[in-house]
């Protein structure tokens, strides 16, 4: 079927703006987004520029703004988009050129929480126990891809340039709830200044933007609760 | 131009690449150069476990390990290396264990293990539990948990770099790479006394495979061009259940919690082929199962593929060990894995070759093993050789966490001694020359039209069953592809982020890779492990009970053999 693609292009060494370019692609109604990129670039316009590398959503490099909402280009078909499809960076962060934004500012804010078992614990010979039950308690924030949709996709992010953001919420969800990690205080320290998590207002706009279908909302508010009521 | 001097630069940073860094970080000056963000690195697709015999479950010992790699390797393993392999594999999980690792666990709080293909108690007699595991997303854990590490020791990244020449002196030693930094076109030497190059496989030479785009085989290709040898390129190792047309993997585990195979009318038919393992046979015989069923007009509905079955499995067993794949089916193939079965085909996942090496890490020369001082490799980019003709389920990840490690541990002894070698007069000469090339070519084919038909004449050919007629085919395919690549040209001829320039450059190094595993597979008259002639259907140990090299040299390519190293287990028919 025929599909009419609209991308938002840009590229710093002729452009004085962003501008949408159409592109008429053939595809299959299961056909990836991806791959209707990948005929773009490859068939028709090569100076189309965009990261992408596992394509099946494990990898985290395609995110991107697809029809409004942050999706990964790998992970979402075409028949669930129409038959006109619109593509944009990521909203809040630099464009370095077409798709590709700047990623420094989402790494740094990542680095920020402290995202590392802090332990000095180790036993020598065996592993550290933990059970079935503890280890279930953070299952969903290891599932996190860093590929910034759901901190891009939060109104927070966008006009507060100092939030740390959903993504870095949850890697230190990931490491305060686990039974291992003794880390928790000092995360969140950091996470109850200015920049932390009262920041959020619940919008939800994270939760329904991860591709991993991870509970971020949720994971932020039991973040909170752990501030308010010092359960950790 | 921009200049770096670090004791030691790492290239790629996949598992095995930061499990060296960790190694090195506070003790040495190092960089890790990768063409992605790290945690993209495909170890993060890996999915099924790490192999170690922890026991936690049931009884098992590490040389049981030894015995299923070097068998499963169809004895062309290195059987010194595959003893260090599971020894140091029980460590080596443990130590990510303590980094952070969230394993699934015991009742009682150990790490949980499960069945793999090909991993046997008591030297075959029947499956056992030995894959360490965290769902069915064991890889983006390790990858997750590593660079989490490296985070912590401040190991300095040098993120979205393209590698495009690694540099060697005169005299033989390495002395550095040169990279072009996506973001701005910079070309950058990095001078270093030592380099390891753990830039993973090269499976997208092949039309359907399970591997990221990323996984083009640069760190192999570049030192190739130089002189340095590809060992046993000839296996590569094709995964039974990739989803149908897509590649995508769908984990072994499916079949270590229960899955079962089935043809067109519905038959479990691994157990004819494997009475013993049935669908747990290693991959290289489950693939060619199927490539039988298929053959036999087996297939379902006639076609090219077969089904993996899950639809007897517990709903929350699915839930909660394979909710992965079973996600990836849902996803693209509109297929509920819990009531349906799911249509699957061989996919292209593994290149059991690649840089030799030593059990330090070191990349060798020659058959003698002498040393390319400073110059190291290890995970998938590497060939040690612990995976011999096929590789073991799991044994991937062991792998590059054990000789990532070992290979950062020995940089850590050779540094200190070991002087900054000059750099080659113009370092970036070769580099610059050849970006400068491609920008200016005025018209020509595209890459991707050059890479399309290298990738149909490698499935075609060159995949699952081969023989001479249909290798040379291909051999004259890439070398028309390789004629052809002189004269294409590229849209883009910008500075920033020139992804159309990488993606030329990436082809080159895969049609590099593609000559050699045609060599190889070419001059190697027998079947063994993943590598099957059907005009050569036996194995032939009095003549091919060793390793390939395959050098590229101004008058050709040269292939030279090199013993296997057999300690423990005497080469026997291989049966399951």
């Amino acid at each position: 079927m025929e599909v009419t693609l609209r991308i938002k292009r840009y590229n710093p060494e002729t452009d004085a703006k962003a501008a949408f370019k159409e592109y008429v692609v053939d595809v299959e109604p299961t056909d990836r987004v991806l791959d209707a990129m990948n005929q773009v670039k490859w068939k028709h316009d090569g100076t189309l520029t965009y990261r992408r590398s596992c394509a099946h959503g494990v990898c985290g490099s395609d995110a991107m703004r697809i029809n409004g909402r942050n999706r990964l280009a790998c992970k979402i078909l075409m028949k669930e988009l129409g038959k006109k499809i619109t593509i944009e960076p990521l909203i809040g962060y630099k464009v370095i050129k077409d798709l590709v934004i700047d990623m420094d500012q989402f790494f740094d804010s990542y680095k920020a929480v402290k995202p590392y078992l802090i332990a000095d614990d180790a036993p020598s010979a065996v592993e550290r126990r933990q059970s079935p039950e503890q280890r279930e308690r953070y299952d969903d924030t290891t599932k996190c891809i860093l590929c910034a949709a759901c901190t891009t996709s939060c109104p927070i992010t966008w006009t507060n340039e100092r939030f740390v953001g959903p993504a870095a919420i949850v890697n230190a969800h990931r490491f305060i709830f686990d039974s291992r990690d003794q880390g928790g205080a000092e995360r969140l320290r950091i996470l109850n200044t200015q920049s932390g998590v009262w920041r959020c207002r619940t919008i939800f706009n994270c939760t329904d933007a991860c591709p991993r279908g991870i509970e971020v909302t949720k994971a932020i508010e039991e973040v909170k609760r752990a501030l308010l009521f010092e359960t950790v | 131009m921009a200049y770096h001097r670090f004791d030691a630069v790492i290239v790629g940073a996949g598992g095995a690449g930061l499990m060296a860094a960790i190694q090195l970080a506070g003790k040495a000056n190092i960089a890790v150069v990768s063409k992605l963000y790290p945690p993209r690195s495909h170890t993060g697709a890996a999915q099924g476990g790490i192999s170690a015999s922890l026991g936690n479950t049931e009884e098992d010992h590490w040389k049981w390990h030894m015995f299923d790699t070097v068998k499963g390797g169809d004895y062309l393993v290195d059987q010194d290396a595959a003893e260090v392999l599971c020894r140091e594999a029980v460590d080596a999980v443990l130590e990510l264990e303590h980094m952070g690792l969230p394993f699934n666990r015991t009742p009682d709080g150990r790490i949980d293990q499960r069945r793999f293909g090909g991993h046997t108690r008591n030297y075959g007699e029947g499956p056992v539990r030995r894959a360490c595991y965290a769902a069915d997303r064991t890889g983006h854990m390790i990858i997750q948990t590593l660079y989490q590490q490296g985070i912590k020791h401040n190991v300095n990244f040098l993120d979205e770099h393209h590698l495009l020449d690694v540099l060697f002196t005169d005299d033989g030693r390495c002395c550095g790479v040169v990279t072009m930094e996506q973001r701005t076109g910079e070309i950058h030497t990095v001078h270093a006394k030592a380099v390891l190059i753990a830039t993973g496989g090269f499976g997208r030479v092949f039309k359907v495979t399970s591997n990221a785009m990323a996984g083009t085989g640069d760190g192999c290709a570049i030192p190739y061009r130089r002189g340095v040898p590809l060992m046993d390129m000839e296996f590569y190792q094709f995964h039974p259940t990739g989803i149908y047309k897509l590649g995508i993997l769908l984990s072994e585990a499916a079949r270590g919690e229960g899955g079962i195979l089935r043809n067109g009318a519905g038959e479990a038919f691994a157990e004819r082929y494997a009475p013993t393992l049935k669908d747990l046979a290693p991959r290289d015989m489950v693939s060619r199962f199927i490539h039988e069923e298929v053959k036999a007009g087996r297939g379902v509905n006639g076609e090219d593929f077969v089904h993996l079955d899950l639809t007897h499995l517990p709903p929350e067993l699915i839930d909660a060990k394979l909710p992965d794949i079973t996600d990836f089916a849902r996803t693209y193939l509109g297929v509920e894995p819990k009531t349906e079965p799911i249509p699957i085909q061989p996919t292209a996942h593994y290149a059991m070759g690649g840089l030799p090496t030593d059990v330090e890490g070191r990349v060798i020369l020659d058959e003698e093993s002498r040393i390319v001082p400073g110059f190291y490799s290890a995970g998938e980019a590497a060939c040690v050789s612990v995976h011999g003709a096929n590789r073991l389920g799991t044994n991937s990840l062991v792998d590059l966490v054990v000789f990532g490690r070992r290979a950062g541990r020995h940089m850590l002894g050779f540094l200190p001694d070991a002087e900054l070698p000059p750099l080659p007069s113009d370092p970036e000469f070769t580099a610059r020359a050849q970006i400068a090339d491609l920008l200016n070519r005025p018209k020509g084919e595209r890459a991707s039209e050059l890479r399309e038909a290298m990738q149909e004449v490698m499935m075609d050919k060159v995949s699952v069953v081969r023989d001479a007629v249909g290798m040379t085919e291909a051999q004259r395919e890439i070398d028309r592809i390789r004629l052809a690549y002189k004269n294409l040209a590229i849209d883009d001829r910008g500075t920033c982020f020139n992804t159309d320039l990488s993606e030329a450059l990436e082809l080159g190094c895969m049609i590099d890779c593609a000559e050699a595993i045609v060599a190889g597979a070419l001059a190697r008259e027998e079947s063994r492990g993943a590598h099957f002639r059907d005009d050569f259907q036996t194995r032939d140990d009095k003549n091919w009970l060793a390793h390939t090299l395959v050098y590229r040299t101004s008058g050709g390519l040269q292939m030279r053999k090199k013993p296997v190293t057999i300690t423990e287990f005497e080469p026997k028919e291989r049966k399951y």
